[in-house]
C-alpha cells in the first residue's frame, strides 16, 4: 500500500466488547491464533520490534508445562506516556492480549510488571482485573493475572532485568542466550510483551490480520500510539499509521521552528531538520517504542545530550564496565569539551567510545547509549563544542 | 528512626516468605515509612530467611527504595529533558524556597524530603513530580504552593 503522508488513526481506543473478541479467540486453535498475529505483521510495541507471532511460536513450541506471559509496563524511556495512557483507558484489552497469548503458549499465569511510578493506577487497574477474571473463567478460560511492582529502575523495563526484579532481585540483566522464549520468569518459558503490544494483539483478533495489514508499510504493519512532546503546541498521544517521515510528522506537530526531533527517546535517534524528509519513522528508517521529542531553534543540542548522559550514567545497573564507566566517561567527556578542557577532536574519542559500548555492553541499555550521542554529536558538532 | 511495630510479621504474612516477596515487603514499608531502616533490613532478613546484605543489596538497587531518612512526603521532581525544558527549574527553586531546604535534603520537621528523579511517564504535562505515588502534572510556581500547602494541612 502507497502511503501517503500522516494518518491518524483510531483503533487502540475503540471500545471493543471482550467478551466477544476472548469467545472468538477462545474458539481458534493455538496455531491459528499465532498465525494470525505472524500475518499481521505485528512487531513489539516496546522500541525492539521483534515479531510479536515469532516470540509466541517460539515460547509454544518448549516443552515445559509451566510457561508464563509477562506484560512490561515498565515504561521508563524519556518521552514515553503512550503504556500509561492504555493503562489508564484501555486495560481490559491488555488483559485480553495476556490471556489469548496465554492460551497460544500454553501458559495458565500471566505478570503485569508495573512501573513504580504508575503506582497510583494499581487500585483502579486491580478493580478492573477482578471483573476481568470473572469474564474469562465464564468463557472458560484457565488464566490468572498478577501484578509486580517496579522501584524505580530504568533498567528493569529490560526483560531479563525484570525477571530479576519479579524475583526479588536487583534488576540487572541476565546473559543472552538463553532467551526468554526458552527461560524467562523463574527460568521457565516466558513470553514478555509490551502493554501496547498486547493491546494491539486484541485489535488484530477483533478484525483479523488481513485488516490490519492494510495499514503501515512492509517492515512496519499498523498504526502505532505515539508520544508526543518537547517544542509542539499540541503535546500527547496520537494513534498514527506507521510509515510516515520525520517531515510529515513535523508539519502536523511542529511550532513551525523545529530543528530535531529526538525519535524513540534518550535511547534513539535524533534526527536534524535537513534529514526531516529522508527518514521513515518505523523499522526501515528510525524505529521508536513511541516516544517524539521535538526541538525547536531556541534549544540547546549540548543541554539535550547532557541531560540524556546524565540519564543514563545515573540509571546503568553498573554491572558491565562498558556501560558503567562508558556512560560516566562520555557525560564527563562532553563537559570537558563544552568547557575547553581538551581539543573538539576528543570528540572522536568519544564516538570511539560509544561504539565499543554498544559491541561489548551486556544489554540494550548500553548498547543504545551511542544512538543519540552519535547522532546529535554529528548533526550538532557546533553546539556540543561552543 | 522509626518504629516498625508488627508491620514486617503483616506484610510477610500477606506477601509470604520466599525470595520474591523481598520487593513487594519492602515497598510496603516504604509506603508506610517512606525508607528503610538498617534494623527493618534485618528484621526483613530474618522473616525471609535470607542474609541482610542481600535485604540491602537488593533495596539499594532500587531508587524508590530509599535506605537513608526521609521525610513523610517524598517530593520527587522529574528531571528528565521535557520537564527541564517546561521549567523544572521554576519549581524546583519554589520548593527550596517554600520549604528552606535543597534538593536531597529533609525539612527538620521530618514532613518533607525534596529529590529530582528521572523520567517519571508525564512528558506532555510537564514539568510533573510526584509526592509519593501521586502524580502532578503542568505545574506552576502558584500551583506547586497550593499543593504544598494542602500537604501541611493534611
Amino acid at each position: 500500500m502507497k502511503k501517503t503522508g500522516l494518518n491518524k488513526v483510531d483503533l487502540i481506543f475503540e471500545a471493543v466488547d471482550p467478551k466477544e473478541v476472548l469467545t472468538k479467540a477462545f474458539n481458534m486453535s493455538n496455531d491459528e491464533i499465532i498465525q494470525q498475529v505472524l500475518e499481521s505483521g505485528l512487531k513489539g510495541r516496546g522500541g525492539a520490534g521483534f515479531p510479536t507471532g515469532l516470540k509466541w511460536k517460539y515460547t509454544a513450541a518448549e516443552k515445559e508445562t509451566e510457561k508464563y506471559v509477562v506484560c512490561n509496563a515498565d515504561e521508563g524511556e524519556p518521552g514515553t506516556f503512550k503504556d500509561r495512557e492504555l493503562l489508564d483507558r484501555a486495560a481490559y484489552k491488555m488483559y485480553g492480549g495476556m490471556t489469548i497469548a496465554g492460551k497460544a503458549i500454553g501458559a495458565k499465569n500471566g505478570i503485569v510488571y508495573l512501573r513504580g511510578e504508575y503506582r497510583f493506577l494499581l487500585p483502579q487497574l486491580l478493580r478492573e482485573l477482578e471483573s476481568f477474571h470473572k469474564l474469562i473463567k465464564e468463557i472458560g478460560y484457565d488464566f490468572t493475572i498478577r501484578y509486580a511492582l517496579g522501584s524505580g529502575a530504568y533498567i528493569c523495563g529490560e526483560e531479563s532485568a525484570l525477571f530479576e526484579s519479579i524475583e526479588g532481585f536487583r534488576g540487572e540483566p541476565r546473559n543472552k542466550p538463553p532467551y526468554p522464549t526458552t527461560s524467562g520468569v523463574y527460568s521457565k518459558p516466558t513470553s514478555i510483551n509490551n502493554v501496547e503490544t498486547l493491546v494491539t494483539v486484541v485489535m488484530i483478533i477483533q478484525h483479523g490480520a488481513a485488516a490490519y495489514n492494510q495499514l503501515g508499510t512492509k517492515d512496519s504493519r499498523g498504526s502505532k500510539v505515539f508520544s508526543v512532546s518537547g517544542d509542539t503546541p499540541t503535546p500527547g498521544i496520537f494513534e498514527l499509521e506507521l510509515g510516515m517521515t520525520v517531515q510529515e510528522f513535523v508539519n502536523e506537530f511542529g511550532d513551525g521552528d523545529t530543528k530535531a526531533v529526538q525519535v524513540g527517546g534518550a535511547s534513539g535517534f535524533c534526527v536534524p531538520r535537513k534529514k526531516f524528509n529522508t527518514t521513515i519513522i518505523g523499522f526501515e528508517g528510525v524505529p521508536t517504542g513511541g516516544s517524539m521529542k521535538l526541538f525547536n531553534s531556541s534549544r540547546s543540542m549540548y543541554n539535550v545530550l547532557h541531560n540524556y548522559l546524565d540519564f543514563f550514567a545515573e540509571e546503568s545497573c553498573g554491572q558491565c564496565t562498558p556501560c558503567r564507566v562508558g556512560c560516566q566517561q562520555l557525560l564527563k567527556g562532553v563537559e570537558h569539551v563544552k568547557k575547553g578542557a581538551v581539543k573538539s577532536t576528543y570528540l572522536n574519542e568519544l564516538t570511539k567510545l560509544a561504539d565499543t559500548m554498544k559491541i561489548a555492553s551486556k544489554c540494550g541499555l548500553g548498547q543504545s547509549v551511542g544512538n543519540a550521542f552519535k547522532t546529535i554529536v554529528e548533526n550538532f558538532k557546533e553546539e556540543i563544542i561552543y | 528512626m522509626y518504629q516498625v511495630g508488627n508491620l514486617v510479621k503483616e506484610l510477610t504474612d500477606k506477601h509470604g516468605r520466599a525470595r520474591e516477596s523481598l520487593m513487594p515487603v519492602l515497598q510496603g514499608i516504604v509506603e508506610k515509612h517512606s525508607y528503610l531502616t538498617d534494623e527493618v533490613m534485618v528484621e526483613v532478613a530474618k522473616e525471609l530467611d535470607i542474609s541482610a546484605a542481600e535485604v540491602y543489596g537488593t533495596a539499594s538497587f532500587y531508587t524508590f527504595l530509599d535506605t537513608a531518612p526521609k521525610g513523610k512526603y517524598v517530593i520527587r521532581v522529574c528531571k528528565t529533558i521535557s520537564c527541564s525544558m517546561k521549567g523544572k527549574g521554576e519549581i524546583i527553586q519554589t520548593l527550596e524556597d517554600m520549604l528552606k531546604i535543597k534538593v536531597g535534603e529533609t525539612t527538620s520537621d521530618k514532613l518533607f524530603s525534596l529529590i529530582e528523579t528521572n523520567c517519571i511517564g508525564w512528558c506532555h504535562k510537564a514539568p510533573a513530580i510526584l509526592i509519593n505515588e501521586m502524580p502532578y502534572t503542568e505545574l506552576s510556581p502558584e500551583k506547586i504552593v497550593e499543593i504544598i500547602k494542602s500537604y501541611m494541612q493534611k
